[in-house]
């Protein structure tokens, strides 16, 4: 574990100094905050099941960062140091390669839960946003999401052979999740139509969970949207752990 | 570690990707303290050869000892007690160079202190530049001085030369010395021939991935028995026929005032001028072509045919 924590504090320092990884996750999500709080305000309202819009949103709004962080920018920046040879330098040292993956995974989820709090506290602040759920269990579906969704995201950076490539699927995939899961719109004002293709969309189900953790509902409650996150872990460890290459 | 332990080993080494043999049965030994340099075309097997030695790659057959350790099953502790600088290989672009030798330093159970090193490979100026920002001779420094990190027992550079400019090399070759100068072994491959010729204690000549020859510069040379040229520039009028029959003089040529006399043997310059000066001769402008390790890579490549194409 030498130099391990060393490794994931230079991470850290690159996330942030890469704009468009910043942005992702600590700028838009408050962007859209600051948007859709100041136009609705968080009045509870029938529409919203009684509670307002920046109540049901938030917790959609950390889906949205979960999406990006795995999506984005975990396949991108692993591709990346594969390709430009930056994986096969750490392989010469002493470091043991799955520390060198560890750390990617250790960055990625403090910077969503860098996000994710200041979200929250922002919307805490400014809009009196609401909490009627247990601490502990949204830490536990936010960890597994977070988690799942890395885990897809090495998956694209397995399976894609260059970082171009990787870039493109993680977009493919980034925006549909974003937009068709309720993740950035409300799924209360989706059309039918849409509203059966959303079950289908991943992110979807981390939206459902944590909203619903939000709201106090207990665990057993989304046994789905677990099964289903849990799914996309194995399943996404399991394709890297064959498909990865160190260069 | 009694010194007679030699600092690299290898005995048959082979590998093959698919059908090519990049590596075909090699053997050879470098002794602790030892510049040792690798030449030879490209994919004549040199950068194969230095990884299995690395442990970044694995033989499919012969034993390898580096520091008398297996690079497969003691691949930790080899990357502990050695340095590399890879042929291919990058920084994140947006790390600053003091944070990557902080950051390599603290893989190592005994690190050197990294502040000096950033003067030895002058790049002590550019200890807050983000890693994209380097030029191609900075960022090769760089690499140099993460692969130097450990104070490693045995330093492995790949090509370390390639892209600088002829200034840049040459105090590259100073620092290689003084790294040999505090014990350690190098082991380099190059493509520059006038590189190995000065810095090597020996050399190694791989095509097909195969040894064509393993010896010192100056015997390798030596041994290549190709003629010298002396060339200089005489009189009008000046008869060349008697330099003919003099002991190791091959031929004479005479084009205008520029004469070449070709030969062997160590003698020849002293039996051609003393033979120019007893006859009265004015010439002017008098040196020797020697081969050199160029020509001996040349000659000994020559028969796998152009370059040896992509293996």
């Amino acid at each position: 574990m030498k130099g391990f924590w060393k490794l994931a504090w230079v991470e850290i320092k690159l996330y942030l100094r890469q704009p468009e990884a910043a942005f992702f996750t600590l700028v838009f999500p408050m962007l859209l905050l600051f948007l859709f709080g100041s136009i609705y305000g968080n009045t509870p309202n029938p529409f919203f099941g009684n509670r307002g819009m920046v109540d049901v949103s938030t917790p959609a709004y950390l889906a949205m960062i979960i999406g990006s962080t795995g999506l984005m920018s975990m396949a991108i920046t692993v591709s990346s140091n594969r390709e430009k040879g930056v994986l096969r330098r750490y392989r010469a040292t002493p470091l043991r390669p799955a520390a060198v993956l560890a750390s990617q995974v250790i960055v990625n989820f403090l910077m969503t839960l860098f996000g994710g709090v200041l979200l929250i506290a922002s919307a805490r602040l400014v809009f009196g946003l609401r909490f009627e759920g247990r601490p502990l269990d949204v830490l536990l579906g936010f960890t597994l999401s977070c988690l799942s969704f890395f885990a897809v995201g090495f998956l694209l950076a397995s399976v894609a052979r260059t970082a171009r490539a990787a870039n493109i699927l993680g977009m493919v995939l980034y925006f549909p999740n974003l937009f068709l899961s309720g993740a950035t719109i409300p799924k209360q004002i989706f059309p039918p139509a849409v509203k059966a293709v959303s079950k289908f969309i991943p992110l979807t189900h981390v939206v459902n969970l944590l909203q619903g953790l939000w709201i106090g509902n207990p665990l057993g409650k989304h046994l789905l949207e677990i099964a289903v996150l849990a799914g996309l872990l194995v399943l996404g460890v399991a394709v890297s752990a064959k498909a990865f290459r160190w260069e | 570690m009694p010194s007679a332990t030699p600092a690299i080993e290898i005995e048959s080494l082979a590998k093959s990707y698919g059908r090519l043999r990049a590596v075909d049965g090699i053997s050879f030994k470098v002794g602790t303290g030892e510049i040792f340099g690798m030449v030879g075309p490209n994919g004549a097997g040199k950068t194969t050869t230095i990884e299995c030695l690395e442990g970044m790659r694995f033989p499919d057959g012969g034993v390898v000892r580096v520091l008398g350790l297996d690079p497969r099953k003691d691949g930790q502790e080899l990357r502990e007690r050695t340095g590399v600088q890879l042929q291919q290989s990058a920084l994140p672009d947006d790390m600053r160079v003091w944070e990557a030798l902080d950051l390599f330093a603290s893989y190592y159970r005994k690190p050197a202190a990294w502040q000096p090193l950033l003067d030895r490979l002058e790049i002590a100026d550019k200890r807050n530049a983000r890693f994209s920002k380097l030029s191609g001779g900075q960022k090769q420094r760089l690499f140099i001085a993460l692969a130097l990190v450990n104070d490693p027992e045995l330093v492995f550079l790949d090509e370390l030369t390639t892209g600088l400019d002829p200034h840049a090399r040459r105090s590259m070759w100073d620092l290689i010395r003084a790294i040999r100068e505090r014990g350690k072994t190098v082991f380099l491959t190059t493509h520059y021939m006038e590189e190995a010729e000065h810095l090597c204690d020996r050399v190694l000549v791989i095509d097909h991935g195969r040894i064509v020859a393993l010896d010192s510069p100056a015997n390798l040379v030596r041994g290549l028995r190709s003629e010298i040229r002396i060339l200089f520039t005489a009189e009008p009028g000046f008869d060349p026929a008697p330099l003919r029959s003099l002991p190791g003089v091959a031929r004479v040529e005479k084009n205008g005032e520029k004469v070449i006399v070709a030969g062997q043997g160590d003698r020849l310059i002293v039996v051609v001028v003393n033979a120019l000066d007893a006859a009265g001769a004015r010439f002017r402008d008098l040196r020797t072509e020697q081969p050199d390790l160029e020509d001996v890579f040349l000659a000994l490549t020559a028969e796998s045919g152009l370059d040896g194409g992509l293996r």
